[in-house]
């Protein structure tokens, strides 16, 4: 499944919500199955501090794909960060660096992504780009 | 002693609280981080800018001699509300912040050097720990910080005990922007002034919960916001002794604050306009002129006492959710509940607050060393005015029961 295919299945998903209490619900119930994160990875330099909340984040390249574990002290934050993973995690980088987020906007989830906000997602986003950009910049050097 | 009108009556001077938010009422509980503002204030400002703008103090016609006028008022008003001695002692600034940055730049320049300390109090909002930071990095000074306990309430001892030959001020909190403790600053004063200490007091959570006197406190200095007592923002009050702000120097040059300028030599213009440089915010002086003219209308004393029962409502009804944890139990308080349900993240809970068109602040609060004190991340905050309702207290107690459920 491609980054937009899989967008549009949690836009679909999302659109049988009919309330903000049943998405929120759904968002809860994502952070908790996402899996647990490796503790030894929980270090400040994965760490992105947020004002309202704190996001971690490791990534591991095995020279084709990425993987991303991700983790957030706030449960719907966890949540967000949840379907961030699904959407970038097993992503080569120049998938990732391609992708246009829409699927956020899209499920109402927009503020959550403005710098005010201050939750480490907008953060969160922009180091999943970055490790992209590293991980794609050392491929072509190798 | 019952308010001057009815709270429906109240509620209408207030066109904001009809507001909805995602098709529910809006229920707000944001108050400490700025309040909102009745009619008498919209209009006032919006009458002085169809029939009376014009520069302050510069003018020889008739709309500057208009506006310049409203604005020397506007001094006397706020001189009147906290009892100030003199009119020349208001100082008109940006903000609480921008008070207290005056104050430690230019009374830190004029009184601070190597070796001295200035004592802060555990509980201080960042506005009066940073200013006061960088005075001490600029000069080698030392910050001492007076500690308090569990409840909320400052170690007096310890701060009795703090106070040496090298302090030069104290700076503290009237009322907790977090755990809503009202300090004993008249007693802080005292101790400070039986050394010839001054203390800096921050009105910020203070000057909006009943009857504020600056001559029975004693203090040095107090600072406050115009947009957290129901005026507009942008304009904040610096009030000081005449004695010490003489002898401070300025902190900005420009306009309106100089006698005499010439290439050599620049003589300073005499207060309150020495510290007042540039155009001032003057719509916003004569604004907050208008809300404090009608909390007084209101009665601050009744104010605070309706306050004081909408306090009690919310924290008998949060504290009989499970596992809930208040933040300030002091016995001299505020209308403000800090808390947090069970291990619940505050982020969620307010995100789902907000859902239902509860307004309160989660985080910090602008006061990470008291969360540091607590050994938590952050917590839930409920401020409330004069103008919530019973009916609002519960929808915030259900909300939080709510999110509690969905959460935990």
């Amino acid at each position: 499944m491609t980054i937009n295919e899989l967008q549009d299945q949690i836009i679909e998903e999302f659109a049988q919500f009919g309330d903000w209490m049943e998405r929120y619900e759904y968002l809860i119930e994502m952070g908790r199955e996402l899996p647990p994160f490796d503790e030894t990875h929980r270090k400040p330099d994965f760490l992105i501090e947020g004002c309202q909340s704190r996001v971690w984040l490791y990534p591991s390249f095995n020279d084709v794909v990425i993987t991303f574990e991700a983790d957030s002290d706030a449960l719907i934050t966890r949540g967000i960060v949840a379907l961030l993973v699904k959407v970038f995690s097993g992503r080569t980088p120049d998938e990732i660096l391609g992708a246009d987020l829409y699927f956020i906007d899209r499920i109402g989830l927009k503020e959550n992504l403005s710098p005010t906000r201050s939750n480490g997602l907008l953060a969160m986003i922009k180091q999943m780009r970055l490790y992209a950009l590293a991980y794609k910049s050392k491929t072509e050097h190798s | 002693m019952p308010l001057a009108k009815s709270i429906e009556a109240i509620r209408a001077d207030f066109p904001i609280l009809v507001t909805t938010v995602y098709g529910k009422p809006l229920v707000y509980l944001d108050n400490g981080a700025t309040t909102q503002k009745p009619l008498q204030v919209i209009q006032t400002m919006d009458e002085l800018y169809r029939t009376a703008n014009a520069n302050v103090h510069r003018g020889v016609h008739r709309l500057s001699d208009m506006v310049s006028e409203r604005y020397e008022a506007a001094r006397e008003t706020v001189r009147t509300f906290i009892n100030a001695p003199r009119r020349e002692e208001v100082i008109f600034t940006a903000n609480t912040t921008a008070s207290i940055n005056a104050v430690a730049f230019s009374f830190g320049e004029r009184f601070v050097g190597e070796g001295d300390e200035i004592i802060i109090s555990g509980m201080e909002h960042h506005a009066n720990i940073v200013p006061w930071q960088m005075l001490c990095e600029r000069k080698g000074s030392k910050l001492k910080v007076i500690p308090f306990s569990d409840e909320g309430v400052l170690d007096l001892e310890a701060y009795r005990n703090m106070i040496s030959g090298r302090t030069r001020i104290v700076a503290v909190t009237h009322v907790s922007n977090v755990l809503g403790t009202v300090n004993p600053v008249k007693e802080i004063v005292a101790e400070a002034h039986r050394h010839g200490i001054p203390v800096l007091v921050d009105g910020a959570q203070g000057i909006q919960h009943g009857t504020v006197d600056v001559t029975e406190i004693g203090c040095d200095f107090y600072v406050f916001s115009g947009h957290k007592v129901y005026g507009p923002n942008g304009i904040g009050v610096l009030y000081g002794r005449a004695e010490l702000l003489n002898e401070m120097p300025p902190y900005q040059g420009g306009g309106d604050m100089v006698a005499n300028v010439t290439f050599e030599k620049t003589t300073y213009n005499e207060l309150p306009f020495k510290f007042e440089a540039g155009t001032t915010n003057f719509t916003g002086a004569i604004g907050m002129a208008a809300a404090l003219d009608y909390l007084t209308g209101l009665g601050r004393e009744a104010v605070a006492e309706r306050e004081q029962a909408l306090l009690a409502q919310a924290t008998a009804g949060l504290s009989a959710i499970d596992g809930m944890r208040i933040f300030g139990t002091a016995p001299h308080k505020v209308s403000v509940v800090s808390f947090l349900p069970g291990k619940i993240h505050q982020y969620d809970a307010g995100m789902i607050l907000d859902k239902m068109g509860i307004a309160v602040r989660t985080g910090t609060h602008c006061a990470q060393p008291l969360m540091e004190r607590y050994g938590i991340s952050g917590n839930i905050r409920a401020s409330i005015a004069f103008y919530n309702t019973e009916e609002e207290i519960e929808a915030l107690v259900n909300g939080v029961r709510k999110a509690t459920e969905m959460l935990g």
